[in-house]
């Protein structure tokens, strides 16, 4: 049977681990070749250590085992020139771009007013102008190949603010206001864009010590657990887990970017377990 | 290889054609076995042709030639004691209900003035008849224990206040507002039993509810509207299939936890409102 995918190039932002490794090996499972970007190094404000080469070393391996190419690079969202650097060739060695997952994200946190400018300004920088040039880099590609599906990486804080990440919620709500212009501007190529809104997802950036203080500073720090944290994770779902796995988020994707949606554009879709209606 | 809802049952209101018919089709397609209703007659309110039971039969026909099952009866949305009948009938013969898909639904905009009783009939099927359909399938989800997903089927008219002026339109965009307010309360009383809840909103669909005579005077009458009712992708109309598939990921387990969700299938229609 063929994939879902079959034929299709994407290319995934942040694919080192996580969810956007996950979307590399699920989209490449349907069929499609990868073009993958990640920083591999650490931003100073992020209080987890964020990926490594060896990390999307990882990821070319299990994409290359499913038989499919994958031709990735290091490069960092906030430098445009090194996102278009980094597309154009893996367009130029895999032959089109049909999908583009903007999905490279840093959590952070702290209360507004006592947030220093870098802290904010980093997240700005990537959460939300590394989305715009990833967008920006692939417009002429997906217009080259006739259409294309556009899906960026928002969060249930792009729709609701949860206090302690205000820089994150104005950067994923930021999001919603880029994916919905987006799809106004390149609805007549046959491009669509939506974005994404998961809950947490079972990732390294969660699942941190740093992140857990957060949701668990009235603990002492070694009974700060993983299965000390999840009913508090949990709390803030409808339905009775802790987070969604990175495969859910996965599934998401891959039905924005097939055929069985091609006349969905313009659309936030929650996968939070109810998070934003409960 | 196994279809994505291999052993579900799912029930399927206003399954005689259109939208429903390709629901019903596609799920199996897919595995699923299939309980299936319509009211198969006409709405005096309704100025184009309804389902017929010959519609409903060909329906039967095109799931059984996938070699699935079917059980299909005639059956009002509105009359809550014979579609439990039709519902209970399904199930004694398929099994437990997995999937439901509260799809029926009339729009009885015309032109000039709409008959008085056009408000309280799309009232009656869109609103009410989602609730008879919802209210009659979950005790015995909830006692089976094994969750569940339910999908209904509300329109941009949903989300968006559209649809003209005249009674049954007013009562068309109502309606599915409504069920957005069904949707979203269900999600939430239904999530500890882990039965997921959502709402479809299909811009113009190439059924018969939309590709009729009767409707096509109704928007060419004003320009306007044609203009008001365009979508931003360069499609006039989608497909049945295209909602189905919207359809088929909500209540597979691919969306295991997508609930509470309003999925427009609207060719960026609502966003460019």
């Amino acid at each position: 049977m063929a994939g879902r995918v079959a034929g299709k190039v994407a290319f995934i932002t942040g694919a080192a681990r996580g969810q956007g490794r996950s979307h590399a090996i699920r989209l490449a499972h349907e069929g499609a070749d990868i073009i993958a970007v990640d920083l591999c190094g650490q931003v100073a404000t992020v209080p987890y250590e964020m990926s490594t080469p060896e990390d999307l070393a990882e990821t070319v391996k299990e994409v290359e085992a499913l038989d499919r190419r994958i031709v990735a690079t290091q490069a960092d969202v906030r430098d445009y020139g090194a996102v278009k650097a980094a597309l154009d060739d893996g367009v130029a060695q895999l032959g089109r771009l049909d999908i583009v997952s903007a999905n490279a994200g840093i959590f952070s946190f702290g209360a507004l007013e006592e947030m220093d400018e870098t802290t904010w300004q980093d997240m700005i920088d990537v959460n939300l102008t590394g989305v715009w040039h990833a967008a920006k880099a692939a417009i002429p590609h997906l217009r080259a190949a006739g259409g294309g599906s556009i899906i960026l990486t928002s969060s249930t804080a792009g729709l609701k603010a949860i206090p302690n990440t205000g820089h994150y919620s104005s950067a994923k709500h930021g999001v919603v206001g880029l994916m919905r212009t987006l799809a106004q501007e390149l609805a007549p190529d046959m491009i669509r864009v939506n974005s994404v809104h998961p809950t947490a997802v079972d990732t390294d950036m969660i699942q941190n010590s740093a992140t857990y203080e957060l949701f668990a500073s009235d603990l002492p720090e070694a009974e700060r657990t993983k299965d000390a944290l999840a009913p508090r994770f949990g709390m803030l779902n409808l339905l009775p887990i802790p987070w969604v796995e990175p495969v859910d988020i996965s599934n998401a994707v891959l039905w924005l970017a097939s055929d069985e949606s091609r006349y969905v554009t313009g659309v936030t879709l929650p996968i939070d377990a109810g998070l934003l209606i409960k | 290889m196994a279809g994505k809802l291999e052993g579900k049952v799912a029930f399927i209101t206003g399954a005689a054609r259109g939208q429903g018919r390709s629901h019903a089709i596609r799920l199996a397609a897919e595995g699923a076995d299939i309980i299936a209703v319509d009211i198969c007659a006409q709405i005096g309110s309704v100025a184009y042709p309804m389902s017929t039971p010959e519609d409903l039969a060909e329906t039967v026909k095109e799931v059984e030639a996938l070699d699935r099952r079917i059980v299909a009866h005639q059956a009002d949305v509105r009359d809550e004691a014979g579609l439990r009948a039709a519902f209970e009938a399904g199930v004694a013969d398929l099994g437990p209900v997995d999937i439901v898909l509260a799809n029926a639904g009339i729009a009885p905009m015309s032109l000039g003035e709409e008959p008085h009783e056009a408000w309280q009939d799309v009232i009656d099927v869109n609103l009410t008849g989602v609730f008879n359909t919802v209210e009659i399938a979950i005790p015995s989800m909830i006692e089976r224990g094994q969750g569940g997903a339910i999908v209904l089927t509300s329109s941009t008219a949903g989300i968006n206040g559209i649809g003209g002026s005249g009674r049954g339109g007013l009562g068309y965009t109502a309606s599915k507002h409504g069920v957005v307010g069904l949707m979203r309360s269900y999600a939430n009383t239904l999530a500890p039993h882990r039965i997921r809840v959502n709402s479809v909103h299909p811009t113009g669909v190439n059924t018969p509810m939309v590709v009729n005579d009767v409707m096509q005077q109704f928007l060419a009458s004003d320009p306007s509207l044609a203009n008001e009712l365009a979508n931003a992708l360069p499609v006039d109309m989608v497909e049945p299939v295209d909602i189905s598939n919207a359809i088929l990921w909500l209540v597979s387990d691919d969306a295991r936890y997508v609930t509470g969700v309003t999925l427009p299938v609207d060719a960026g229609f609502t966003n460019k409102k």
